[in-house]
């Protein structure tokens, strides 16, 4: 039996990147220090040359390998904002590495195996291939997540991220086992298959649900799954906590969004309950305990399992009993317009943390940003407008993302549950104005120590306007995405 | 032509931000300053023609800009609305904000981050337009967070003092209150209509059932008493007082926190159809009219005053919507715009010859020194209190008269002690800073000099317009203004029963109650200035609640600060005692069987000492303490959720939980 | 010779399952945790083997196949990243890092 050359062309993009990561990691050690950008720029490369590929293939929903991937707008909707992220990460790593001095050529290859893997989940049909492709992910994760080798506490987030990611992925794979069992296949639509025979009240099938909700919950970081987030996204070197928060976020709900829906859709009277509690327990304590927090990397983790509470009330929407096929699709084409805006909102504001250095060390710290807005003006009008855009107010992305959730939600008779997001969208503005406070409305006080600078560098620059130019676009004319979003989730079955 | 007029008059402040934003560091104060008061200058010139076309022609006009938002069933055009209610907006924003601009000029001269200051209130000029432009809620909301977030901005302006970022912080949180509910109103509107424009949601309205137009419209209301500063959302306002005078003039008394009233009378065909929430505006605006005025009569500071002052002004506004007295409502927005700016401003000229002193027990005897600044100030004072014929008298007496003839008699009573107050704080004011005895600190007093010209001379425009300001809506409910404004205000009932001769009674009545409060001012500040000290020193619980302001922060502080670090204390208990127990417990109990008793009794101890410790360590920040750093706890918290998950579903097969299960 | 019921089979596997989870719960040495893990992914292999077999279907034990290969890398990278992190510390007790919390 020969490989049809069709399922090479449905895969040519993951292909690329995985030769890619070989190649950086094969020239690594035969490449000298001083030109170790150079591989940078190969990573980078390669996801240029994808980008037209998944483009040209955003057509129609086309499986390959027998089932165990298609290739849908809604695959490739995902692929391209996880480029869009990577990319970005990669520009941001060049001058942060350097200056961190972990300047090594491996970091480029585990961050594109790790993209590989997220671009395995989104396109995945298959338990197998989506378990795949979490572990890829995941396992590159780890070891970059200890990337500052010399660094106690970079070495204690990877340690405690592998403890307890490889934990969850042990339920996770408990529960796939499940289900293979319930429905004799790994394939998403034999399971629903399954699902629509043996009922909603199996209950093998319902514990194999509620263990891929654990798993999955701890992927996309949702109360009470979200213990490590805090730890691991202050301990992580910042370039690869902005990958952590961004890209296997997005890559995790591509997944969740699929599975949950086309693979246990006829399950959604039970697990749309259990979303209901687990959103609003996200909502609750992602946004209050996000006050108290002095360190802004672990702040903008709280933001990030807030951020995937209102994600979540997309797909509660999707999963409501009663609704109809275009509030459904309205509730997760409003996710996936969510997790864009998000993206460049909080790779905006992990870049201008990374950018601060104070003496030879990251400015972690809220108070370091203390009097930014005099020494730099244009660093802190820019984390005032992803700050003010996480917080959702208009004109920004954040405001667009939030307002088509909440619409959602109402349309779909859930007005309550965008009272309560509503009234901790009001909450949240409180921790991140604080940023803003120290920045505008404090002066440094310079005989204390080492003023904290901006390290700037062109890659750098490069960065920040993407990511103002996002969250300003989006906020102004969100249009050619909605229309992307809306017509990418009519592919999903 | 006119589309490209009304284009630019958002957009030409927005190109002074963006150059003074990005390019100011690199020109001088000269060219920055010149971009900010010349871009607002430009939009009022603008702004006239716009008003004159629209004079002309008399039809509400709609300019779109761009489709901003659009999918399925939802267009939102970033459009703007030109109707007469939009133009007397424009012309008051820009108008007023011209000259605020322009005092800017002299009054921030010398200070740090001119041209910062000069960006903010571009910005701000901004967002106030898009918000009394936009043909729809959202363009309405961006405008309403956009204001929020500038006020919080220059509040916090003098960012030195700390006081200063505390009350930015206080206004822009207690706002984001009010926004909640504005957001809600806006999905309730959606969902309702399908659409977002005023003109097609106000022309369906008629289909909406009594009780959705009454929660559409006590959502608009949660949003309105947040940015207008109402009852029980008011107490950030008189703590703005931290920015800068000109942004107390602008922001805080001439337009931002007349927004509510804005909002309210766009949306008053909603209100038409739920005399509830019309019952409900009213009572907040003639509370908050009345007891903020009560609260003004022992305020000590300058600004201070001005503030509650404003308070109660904007409830008089509610009060005028409530009672669907909305022209009047419009009408007094406009006259106060002119004599609260005045009074801000020329309050800023007497802060500024004393070099920063705003305590009126420090002031007195300042007529002769700076006697510009004085007669500026007493036209303020005048028309505030509603002398006739100042602008102050018609706006109010309107007011006071709608009530009286659509018998609303309680309020009506309200309004008239309300205005009394008024009339007796203002003066109070007046007499203490400008008259009687020197109590002018002799380093500060050697230092006193009149203002400026560039600051005097829009005082002087100010004041003029604080006097004739009134004539257009001369005679009440008929005059000009009304009739311009009747295509956007036209509600139901409108009916004029009032005779003449009741007309003249009831301004007789109201011009009396001004006289008194000035008499009674008068007396107790001019005549007999220790008389006022007998009469606090003669009921001091009375005297040391208004001066404390009925202690509202405290309740605040009592009812919702002090719950909110309870809740934390029982979260952190809570961690400790259970989430630490079920570890340790789990743990004992694998271990060995025999070690179970002791390991009970280790966890017993464990958990009472822990809740002795917690007695001494009664902070706040506690619920973090969840996160302890050990991966045992992750992961522990990790199976527990896998257990809630199934219990839930079990409770939500079999209607009861594990426990009855297994009791069963 | 009798025939093993599928019951059994799962029932071993849920035995396996919960010793994993209370052993990564309880056990303070971080190999050990690791060796709990591995527990928990077997567990799966075993359900994934029973099934494959009753259901006379391949692809669970294909699956099990790549399980398999997985836990090989996983345990590797776990590995590593115990050498460095108690690279200079005495003892590998998963509960002496806990430099970040809060």
């Amino acid at each position: 039996m020969t490989l049809p050359l069709s399922d090479i062309q449905a895969v040519l993009p993951e292909l690329i990147v995985v030769a890619a990561a070989c190649l950086v990691l094969g020239l690594d050690p035969i490449t000298p220090q001083s030109k170790k950008t150079w591989l940078a720029w190969l990573s980078l490369g390669s996801l240029v040359l994808c980008v037209p590929i998944t483009i040209s293939q955003m057509g129609t929903r086309v499986s390959a390998f027998s089932d165990l991937v298609v290739l849908d707008p809604y695959a490739c909707f995902w692929k391209l904002l996880l480029y869009l992220v990577s990319g970005l990460t990669i520009l941001l790593s060049l001058a942060y590495l350097k200056a961190e001095r972990i300047n090594l050529g491996e970091y480029y290859g585990f961050l594109l195996l790790s993209l590989s893997g997220m671009m395995i989940m989104v396109s995945a049909v298959d338990l197998l291939t989506i378990y795949l492709g979490t572990e890829l992910m995941s396992l590159s994760l780890y070891v970059l997540a200890g990337f500052k080798r010399f660094e106690a506490r970079s070495l204690e987030a990877s340690a405690k991220y592998f403890v307890l990611g490889s934990f969850s992925s042990g339920i996770l794979l408990y529960g796939i086992s499940l289900l293979f069992g319930v429905a004799g296949s790994t394939r998403l639509s034999a399971i629903a298959a399954a699902v629509a025979n043996r009922g909603l009240d199996d209950p093998a099938l319902v514990l194999a649900m509620i263990l891929l909700v654990v798993g999955f919950g701890f992927k996309i970081a949702v109360v009470p799954f979200h213990m490590w987030t805090p730890d691991v996204y202050e301990g992580a070197p910042t370039s690869v906590t902005a990958f952590m928060a961004v890209a296997s976020k997005v890559a995790s709900f591509g997944a969740f969004v699929r599975v949950f829906l086309e693979g246990l859709g006829g399950l959604k009277a039970n697990w749309y309950g259990l979303f209901l509690v687990v959103c609003i327990a996200t909502l609750v304590l992602g946004n209050v305990v996000a006050i108290v927090q002095t360190n802004i990397k672990r702040m903008l983790a709280y933001s990030s399992i807030a951020h995937a509470g209102y994600a979540l009330i997309g797909i509660v929407v999707a999963g409501q009993a009663d609704t109809e096929g275009a509030v459904r699709s309205a509730g997760l084409s409003s996710v996936m317009l969510y997790l864009a805006v998000y993206a460049f909102m909080t790779l905006g504001a992990f870049a201008v943390v990374a950018m601060l250095r104070k003496g030879g060390l990251e400015g972690e710290e809220i108070e370091d940003f203390t009097g930014l807005a005099k020494r730099q003006p244009i660093a802190a009008f820019l984390m005032l407008v992803f700050m003010v855009s996480l917080a959702g107010i208009p004109p920004t992305a954040g405001f667009i993302g939030k307002f088509y959730l909440f619409l959602a939600a109402v349309n779909a008779g859930l007005a309550w549950l965008a009272v309560i997001a509503v009234l901790f969208a009001a909450v949240s503005a409180y921790y991140y104005l604080r940023v803003v406070m120290v920045m505008y409305m404090r002066d440094l006080d310079i005989s204390a120590g080492l003023a904290p600078r901006f390290a700037s560098s062109p890659a750098m620059t490069v960065v920040l306007a993407c990511a103002i130019a996002g969250v300003v676009i989006l906020g102004l004319y969100p249009d050619p995405l909605v229309s992307l979003t809306t017509s990418a989730v009519l592919t999903l079955k | 032509m006119f589309d490209l007029l009304v284009t630019l008059i958002p957009a030409l402040p927005l190109t002074a931000v963006l150059l003074n934003g990005l390019l100011g560091t690199r020109y001088s104060h000269e060219v920055a300053h010149r971009l900010g008061w010349g871009s607002v200058a430009v939009s009022f010139l603008c702004a006239i023609v716009v008003f004159a076309d629209t004079l002309k022609t008399g039809v509400a006009q709609e300019v779109t800009v761009y489709t901003w938002i659009f999918g399925g069933d939802l267009t939102i055009n970033l459009a703007f609305l030109i109707d007469p209610l939009t133009c007397i907006m424009l012309l008051v924003v820009t108008g007023v904000g011209f000259l605020i601009h322009l005092y800017s000029v002299g009054y921030m001269h010398g200070e740090r981050g001119f041209t910062r200051f000069f960006t903010y209130m571009n910005l701000f000029m901004v967002s106030m337009l898009l918000l009394v432009m936009g043909n729809n809620y959202l363009v309405l909301f961006i405008g309403w967070e956009g204001v929020g977030l500038c006020s919080y901005l220059l509040i916090g302006y003098y960012y030195d003092r700390v006081s200063a970022a505390k009350a930015a912080t206080k206004a822009f949180v207690v706002n984001r209150i009010g926004d909640a509910g504005f957001l809600l109103a806006i999905f309730l509107v959606f969902v309702n209509f399908n659409t977002l424009d005023y003109t097609q949601v106000f022309a369906q309205a008629g289909k909406l059932s009594t009780e959705t137009a009454t929660a559409i419209a006590i959502c608009l209301l949660i949003g309105a008493i947040g940015k207008s500063a109402q009852i029980p959302l008011y107490t950030w306002l008189p703590d703005a007082m931290e920015g800068p005078t000109p942004v107390s003039a602008l922001i805080h008394a001439a337009t931002m926190v007349t927004a509510g009233v804005y909002m309210i009378v766009r949306n008053h065909v909603l209100y038409d159809m739920a005399p509830v929430a019309m019952t409900t505006v009213a009572w907040v605006g003639g509370l908050t009219a009345l007891f903020a005025a009560t609260i003004g009569l022992v305020q000590n500071d300058i600004k201070r005053v001005l503030a509650y002052s404003t308070v109660s002004q904007l409830g008089y506004m509610f009060l005028a919507c409530g009672i669907g007295a909305y022209a009047a409502a419009i009408f007094h927005l406009m006259t106060h715009a002119f004599f609260k700016a005045l009074l801000f401003l020329s309050a800023g000229s007497v802060i500024h010859a004393l070099s920063g002193e705003q305590d009126i027990r420090k002031m007195g005897g300042l007529k002769a020194k700076i006697p510009w600044t004085h007669s500026l100030f007493l036209v303020g004072t005048l028309a505030i209190a509603g002398i006739f014929p100042l602008a102050g008298f018609w706006s109010k007496d309107e007011i006071m008269a709608h009530a009286f003839t659509h018998h609303y008699y309680a309020l009506y009573a309200i309004a008239v002690l309300g205005a009394f107050l008024t009339s007796f704080y203002m003066f109070r004011l007046t007499y203490l800073t400008f008259y009687g005895q020197s109590r002018v600190d002799h380093h500060v007093a050697e230092h006193i000099h009149e203002s400026p010209t560039v600051m005097i001379g829009p005082l002087v425009v100010l004041a003029v317009l604080s006097v004739i300001g009134g004539f257009p809506g001369v005679p009440p409910e008929e005059g000009w203004f009304h009739h311009f404004l009747r295509p956007a205000t036209t509600g139901v009932g409108e009916e004029h029963s009032a005779g003449l001769g009741l007309v003249v009674a009831l301004m007789s009545a109201a011009t009396v109650i001004a006289l008194m409060g000035w008499g009674l001012a008068h007396y107790l500040y001019s005549v007999r200035p220790e008389a006022a000290q007998r009469w606090a020193a003669g009921a001091p619980r009375a005297y040391q609640t208004l001066l404390n302001k009925y202690y509202v922060d405290e309740i605040y502080d009592l009812l919702v600060v002090k719950p909110t670090k309870r809740l934390g204390m029982l979260c952190d208990w809570f961690d400790r005692t259970v989430i630490d127990g079920m570890v340790l417990g789990v743990w004992r109990v694998t271990q060995s069987g025999s070690a179970f008793s002791t390991g009970f009794e280790k966890y017993v101890i464990y958990g009472l000492i822990n809740i002795m410790g917690y007695a001494n360590h009664l902070s706040a920040r506690s619920w973090r303490k969840l996160q302890s750093g050990m991966v045992h706890h992750y992961a522990a918290m990790i199976v527990a959720g896998l257990f809630i998950l199934v219990h839930l579903i079990l409770v939500w097969w079999t209607g009861s939980s594990v426990i009855g299960l297994a009791l069963r | 010779m009798t025939v093993i019921p599928l019951s059994a089979y799962v029932a071993l596997s849920a035995v396996l399952f919960a010793t994993g989870l209370i052993g990564v719960l309880i056990r303070r040495n971080f190999i050990i945790v690791l060796m709990a893990v591995e527990i928990m992914l077997n567990a799966a292999n075993i359900n994934l083997v029973a099934f494959s077999h009753y259901l006379e279907s391949m692809t669970g034990q294909i699956v099990a196949l790549f399980v398999i290969a997985i836990a090989g890398g996983e345990a590797a990278v776990g590995l590593a990243i115990i050498i460095v992190v108690f690279r200079g510390k005495i003892s590998t007790n998963v509960d002496e890092i806990n430099l970040l919390k809060w």
